[in-house]
């Protein structure tokens, strides 16, 4: 086959070239949390899969969630679920051609943080409050 | 529009996606649109899972077990997993694809995460199935 050798293909630096930027920041942590919440969905089949058990399964599952590290577990599980369902709904907003403009992405990108930070403070407040 | 597909001086394309004359028009599509439509299911099943963790939390194993049982938390219960097993096969996928480039390590990690979601997402369905079936 005849063929001239391909020209090079234009490439993108990678993150470390850059400066730092809240939509790119809210971009990186979007993917990082949905890594973790992956791997947080082996924790959500553990307490099911004990639950099926027996009482006694279910005990020792609840004994790790009732202690200090299960609770810190659960906050940050928490956390990171609400920023990474968030982070979805701006990605939806951008999806439909909305919110492209510098100053909306900008405070689309800080209202991810800041509405994710809120909504688990909520959350926790009503949970210890309810007991 | 000007075709320069077969200029790669211009265009994006490698030689294999002219050569095959499709680019990732396949099925690319596809699973980008599956992708967000279990985004938006994902929305109300997750708030619904944090109100039924949040109402189960610290709460005894018979009780835990009759709660989970009831068909109104179950049925979102189990959507909730279709949802969010789909949805983080194709969104880790994506990653390996941004960052596995040899072949082999790319295809084991691509199977390992299907394989992976089906488990995580069959162990919790027949979990939540059991609890409702059996409780009394």
């Amino acid at each position: 086959m005849a063929m001239n050798a391909p020209a090079p293909r234009p490439l993108s630096p990678h993150l470390q070239i850059y400066r730092w930027s809240w939509t790119m920041a809210m971009s990186v942590v979007h993917r990082i949390t949905g890594s973790a919440l992956y791997a947080g969905t082996v924790l959500l089949t553990i307490w099911l899969v004990a639950l099926a058990s027996g009482p006694e399964a279910y005990s020792w599952v609840g004994w790790f969630f009732g202690s200090p590290i299960g609770y810190l577990v659960l906050f940050a599980y928490t956390w990171i679920l609400m920023h990474h369902m968030l982070g979805g709904v701006r990605h939806l907003i951008w999806d439909f051609g909305h919110g492209m403009e510098p100053t909306e992405r900008i405070w689309l990108a800080r209202m991810t943080l800041i509405g994710s930070t809120l909504l688990t403070v909520l959350i926790w407040a009503v949970v210890l409050l309810a007991r | 529009m000007v075709d320069n597909r077969s200029d790669t001086r211009v265009s994006m394309r490698t030689p294999l996606a002219r050569a095959k004359g499709l680019g990732a028009a396949g099925h690319g599509a596809g699973e980008w649109w599956i992708h967000r439509m279990t985004a938006v299911s994902n929305v109300p099943l997750v708030v619904a899972f944090v109100i039924i963790v949040a109402a189960i939390a610290g709460r005894p194993y018979a009780e835990a077990v009759r709660f989970v049982s009831h068909p109104i938390v179950a049925i979102p219960l189990v959507l909730l997993i279709v949802s969010i097993a789909n949805h983080m096969r194709m969104g880790v996928q994506i990653i390996i694809e941004d960052y596995v480039h040899q072949k082999g390590a790319k295809i084991a990690a691509l199977m390992a995460n299907t394989f992976f979601a089906i488990v995580i997402a069959a162990a919790c369905i027949f979990s939540i199935l059991k609890i409702s079936f059996t409780a009394a």
